[in-house]
């Protein structure tokens, strides 16, 4: 199988897992299997789903760098495609179900209510983040665009702390998303791109 | 207060199961609906629209309750989802866990330790606990700390009751409850996500205040274990986590009982905890709340809606500081 195969083989699997929670979530409405509480569930669903994905796509470069598999790395924008998809969805979802839209609740949260603050604050963060994924601001922003898209990092720890402050007493998720962020953070910076540039020259000297 | 005595409903207004429809389906479906477009197949969504139907109408053991309001003309929380979204740790975090879990729970025989500060303290058995009161059904308002409420039909007695026959001592102040503490029955306490036994007090006025029952089921049924089963405490005017559920003890004492959520976290939780939207939880607002089953928040209400019966309990105490 040639690369360029091999690749878009990968972002098909991408898409039917992205879309996979969206299409339980609907199926789930349909079926009316979303409890007492739809509205909360649907909110919480969009939520998790956002900032697992978000995870998974800061998981790509190290699981790259470790295994030399560089077929990996142009999977990163639609699985950030696909976080910011989920959270533009969870923050609709909350402006027009939860609150009704009623503008002055929601401008009281996004200001008062500090785990608002913190995940309103993650979604405007991946908002420069989504419109420069295209190949033409990766261009044009050279350097500079990897720098802006480290923003990520704090956008992940907002959604975390977003996540931990709204919890009652059972914290073990929210400690659980934070080991993982804490662990994807140490490997990133663990693992030089130079072991990366020495796994993908031993593959394309293979290849030849 | 509307107080129904079973034999209140004619036979002739039951109407049949099959009219029953879930208004949770509505919005169940508005979801899929409002997702579906979001996906691109709004299309979809219009097949199902017209699908809607008639009023709630909802058969629970062998009475129609749809008619049922309470003293506000507020309509019931259908029957599945009081009995399906919970919060009863013993069982797990998750709303549904208590719905799952809570087989485990073996609610009879059960026996009641009455005991501190009182003339009459004993072990009793659930029914002879039970028996010298006149049972009732008593529809209030639940209003969580989380921001939602139900209305529900509960069957039970005044908690006034058994205090009367167990005869506090002048010095008793304050009465406090516990929660059995088995975690071969509740699974959930293996887990050390609060402290077990689940405890809860009133002070002794709150206890003896006619709105405050001991409830030993809902709609006309017993209790379902993840709603409390055999027994539990209702305080309509508080947050649901002071009712407290599946009650094995019984203690009158002249300190204030130190409840499970108060130690939890004092700060967002304290020993009052009466329904006030102008006393928000210090994260999140308790102006607003989200009754089951209806899309837009409504208001919350002093003291849940009872101000009239129970303000007065709270005369010249600070209710920001008191929370």
């Amino acid at each position: 199988m040639t690369k360029k195969r091999r690749i878009l083989l990968l972002k098909v699997l991408v898409w039917i897992v992205g879309l996979a929670p969206l299409a339980w979530l609907v199926w789930r409405g349909f079926m009316n299997r979303l409890g007492a509480n739809p509205i909360e569930e649907v909110l919480h669903h969009l939520g998790d789903t956002a900032l697992v994905i978000l995870l998974v796509g800061l998981a790509i470069t190290p699981l790259r760098r470790l295994t030399g598999w560089n077929d990996l790395a142009p999977l990163r924008r639609p699985i950030g495609l696909f976080a910011f998809f989920y959270l533009s969805a969870h923050f609709v979802w909350y402006a027009a179900l939860d609150q009704t839209l009623d503008l002055e609740f929601i401008a009281e949260d996004i200001v008062m209510r500090k785990y608002i603050v913190v995940g309103f604050a993650a979604w405007v963060l991946l908002i420069p983040l989504a419109i420069t994924s295209t190949k033409g601001w990766i261009r044009r922003l050279g350097k500079k665009w990897r720098k802006l898209h480290r923003l990520v990092y704090v956008a992940a720890s907002l959604g975390v702390l977003h996540f931990y402050w709204q919890v009652k007493a059972d914290t073990y998720w929210p400690l659980v998303t934070t080991a993982v962020l804490v662990s994807l953070f140490l490997l990133r910076i663990s693992t030089p791109a130079s072991l990366s540039g020495l796994a993908s020259s031993f593959s394309k000297r293979r290849r030849i | 207060m509307l107080i129904r005595k079973p034999g209140d409903i004619p036979s002739s207004e039951i109407t049949p199961e099959s009219v029953y429809i879930n208004r949770r389906k509505f919005i169940g479906k508005s979801a899929g609906i409002a997702l579906g477009g979001a996906a691109g197949a709004g299309a979809i969504g219009s097949m199902f629209a017209g699908s809607v139907g008639p009023a709630a109408a909802q058969v629970v053991g062998q009475r129609d309750w749809s008619g049922v309001r309470s003293e506000l003309g507020e309509e019931l929380t259908p029957y599945e989802d009081v009995t399906s979204y919970n919060n009863f740790y013993e069982f797990g975090t998750q709303k549904d866990d208590p719905v799952k879990n809570a087989h485990t729970l073996q609610p009879s025989p059960w026996s009641i330790e009455v005991g501190g500060m009182c003339a009459n303290p004993g072990v009793f058995n659930l029914e002879d606990f039970i028996r010298p009161s006149a049972m009732e059904d008593r529809i209030y308002r639940m209003r969580c700390v989380e921001a939602w409420s139900m209305v529900i039909p509960w069957y039970g007695f005044p908690l006034s009751d058994v205090i009367d026959r167990a005869a506090p001592l002048g010095s008793a102040r304050y009465v406090e409850f516990k929660t059995l503490n088995d975690p071969a029955q509740m699974p959930g306490q293996r887990s050390g996500v609060l402290a077990w036994p689940y405890v809860e007090g009133l002070r002794l006025d709150e206890a003896r205040h006619p709105l405050t029952i001991l409830a030993t089921g809902v709609y006309g049924q017993d209790l379902p274990n993840q709603n409390g089963a055999p027994i539990r405490l209702v305080v309509p005017w508080k947050y649901g986590f002071k009712g407290i559920k599946s009650i094995v003890s019984m203690t009158f004492l002249e300190q204030e009982p130190y409840n499970t959520w108060k130690r939890s976290a004092s700060n967002e939780y304290g020993f009052y905890a009466n329904v006030n939207p102008e006393v928000n939880h210090p994260r999140w607002s308790q102006a607003r709340e989200r009754r089951l089953g209806e899309l837009r928040r409504r208001e919350t209400l002093l003291f849940n809606g009872y101000v009239d019966q129970v303000a007065r309990l709270y005369a010249g105490l600070d209710l920001r500081v008191n929370y």
